[in-house]
């Protein structure tokens, strides 16, 4: 159980320093981590002990095969978080240029 | 069987494609590609309203068909409820692009908003038609990540602000929900909807399971801005421009938050009476901290996205009473029609707050203001809109005979008949704070002395704008005729049915 409880430590080290860190990259790179340890889960979820890539082989019947749905799964995700990181490190790149700051205490245009 | 569901999700891609390509070699291709196809997506929603019914249809997607009953392939479900939500999803849509024609012409670089219009439509209707939860994840971010540019589409100081906020908060909604749905998938090894049931029915561990509800409510509350949640819904919904707002706040916190949620916790997870408080509680906040927060705004936009959150809460609010009492397995009619009015009030919300934004829009187009005290005496210079924000404003805060009375009414209704006298108050409540806040708006919008001075150069919105302003009005009076006998039992009873009695929908999905 350990390597679940790890990744779930990864994913509240991510939200922490979504909560409390200032600057508008090291946010993008906290949200990134929450990313990863979610992935992390996944991939393990697919794991089993002693399991080899799912290429059926009809002459060894007793093979252990680890689970290629979850692998799937974290592509699809992976690509999808890749999207989600550039889309707002362009908006970081834009928040610069009009601000002047990466502090996000100084960006309170919008209130309430 | 409706041979049409893959064409929800492939016309909107393509087109969100072909006018990328396309349109820079073609002029004005753009906005008549994509009114094109959102007219054809109206069109054949509509027919799939009126054909489905009581039935369920579903398209495995490349044709993987079931191994010893048990689903292997992707699975789009078409049921009464689904019918209802794509209906409302591509009106509003087609009415926002016809409103856009003339909105976005002042911007640049309308290819990008064309194109990413299209692609938020694939992405809600994907998240809707979908009976696979992992699906659902994949059509959510697509819709998300297009409504993230969305919102900066001006990218001024205010729009940048919100998006980013709006996409820290959808982030961690994102991940929330991947979490719940690994780990439904580690207890049941199986993502579709209907299989999940089946299985979990056989029994779980209460704890795990509770686990996994807590997950995917925090994540799509997030999405549909229940109150907890809601911070980044003011600054998101009025920040974009006038005709995304309407498609945020009348579609897409409805179809990937309030949707999802009804779907996952009627049709998917078995109803407890704990989850079923919790619903209903969240709801009824939202209902009256949203609406206490609207008052005090000037901001026309940003009153309007609060009044959001507060409508969320009355839909919200009713499908929880009617969770209250489907567990405690007593007086299932009433449960069933405190569903009826949680759906109908949502499609009501989706017509007049859709009319609401684009009236503000309008306002916003001829003086250049959104603030509420630099405005005034519009009624005259504006007719069109000042009529058809009377519409919206009346329908919103429950005055009959518009459709907004009657969702409210049987909800109170229910309430009552459910015993849940204090709840029934409060709705009564908000929705007498609801009209206070909406008078005021009429009252310093329209009806205000105008400066002289001002007022001459003001003018009436272009034609498009008009129409689509005019026919979302015409929507909100007609709404009121599903409330009667007869064409409810066509359009409201299917959707009520399918989420009452959840094992029908699992049998008949894994059955085919």
């Amino acid at each position: 159980m350990i390597p679940y409880y790890l990744c779930f430590i990864l994913f509240l080290v991510g939200l922490y320093g979504v909560i409390t860190r200032r600057n508008l990259v090291k946010i993008a790179i906290s949200l990134s981590i929450m990313e990863f340890s979610v992935f992390l889960i996944l991939a393990l979820i697919g794991f089993r002990e002693g399991g080899v890539a799912p290429i059926v082989d009809p002459s060894d019947p007793v093979k252990i095969y680890v689970d290629p749905l979850p692998q799937a799964m974290v592509l699809t995700a992976i690509v999808i978080g890749l999207a989600t990181t550039a889309m707002l490190m362009a908006v970081i790149i834009r928040i610069y240029r009009k601000y002047g700051t990466f502090d996000i205490r100084e960006i309170k245009n919008l209130r309430g | 069987m409706n041979p049409l569901i893959p064409l929800f999700v492939a016309i909107p891609l393509a087109g969100a494609f072909l006018i990328m390509i396309l349109g820079r070699f073609i002029r004005n291709l753009n906005k008549y590609l994509a009114s094109l196809i959102l007219l054809f997506l109206v069109v054949v929603s509509f027919w799939s309203l009126f054909t489905t019914g009581n039935s369920v249809s579903v398209y495995k997607v490349g044709g993987w068909e079931a191994v010893n009953s048990v689903p292997i392939g992707i699975y789009m479900v078409l049921d009464g409820f689904t019918a209802i939500i794509l209906c409302i999803i591509n009106l509003i849509g087609f009415l926002s692009v016809i409103y856009s024609i003339s909105y976005i012409a002042r911007y640049t670089s309308e290819n990008y908003f064309y194109s990413l219009f299209c692609l938020m439509m694939a992405g809600m209707n994907g998240v809707v038609l979908s009976g696979d939860i992992f699906n659902i994840f994949v059509f959510l971010e697509i819709s998300a990540i297009s409504s993230y540019a969305l919102v900066a589409f001006g990218v001024e100081k205010n729009e940048l602000e919100a998006t980013f906020k709006y996409q820290v908060l959808g982030g961690i909604a994102t991940f929330l929900i991947l979490m719940g749905i690994a780990l439904i998938y580690w207890e049941t090894k199986t993502l579709n909807i209907a299989d999940i049931r089946n299985v979990f029915s056989t029994g779980y561990d209460r704890k795990y399971y509770l686990l996994v509800q807590i997950l995917l409510l925090s994540g799509f509350g997030l999405k549909a801005a229940i109150i907890p949640f809601h911070a980044w819904l003011p600054d998101a919904h009025s920040s974009a421009p006038s005709p995304i707002s309407a498609m945020l706040s009348g579609v897409l916190i409805k179809a990937v938050g309030i949707y999802v949620i009804i779907r996952l916790f009627f049709n998917m997870f078995a109803i407890s009476e704990g989850m079923a408080i919790l619903i209903t509680s969240l709801g009824s906040l939202s209902m009256v901290i949203g609406v206490f927060l609207a008052v005090s705004q000037w901001d026309i936009k940003r009153l309007l996205a609060y009044h959001s959150i507060s409508q969320m809460g009355y839909v919200i609010l009713s499908v929880g009473i009617g969770m209250i009492l489907i567990s405690r397995g007593i007086r299932t009619e009433i449960a069933a029609l405190a569903i009826a009015g949680g759906i109908f009030h949502l499609i009501n919300h989706a017509a007049f707050k859709g009319l609401l934004f684009l009236n503000a829009g309008a306002i916003e187009y001829s003086i250049g203001t959104r603030n509420l005290q630099e405005m005034g005496g519009l009624s005259k210079t504006m007719p069109a809109t000042s009529a058809t924000s009377l519409v919206a404003s009346l329908s919103i805060s429950g005055i009959p005979p518009f459709n907004g009375f009657f969702s409210k009414l049987i909800i109170i209704v229910a309430a009552i008949l459910a015993k849940f006298y204090f709840l029934a108050l409060l709705a009564v409540i908000v929705s007498i704070i609801t009209l206070a806040s909406f008078m005021k708006f009429q009252r310093y919008a329209f009806f205000n002395k105008a400066d002289d001075d001002n007022s001459r150069t003001i003018k009436e919105v272009p034609f498009p704008m008009l129409f689509s302003m005019i026919v979302l009005g015409i929507i909100c009076l007609l709404l009121s005729i599903l409330v009667f006998p007869g064409i409810r039992e066509i359009i409201l009873t299917p959707a009520t049915d399918i989420l009452m009695d959840p094992s029908k929908y699992a049998s008949q999905i894994t059955g085919i």
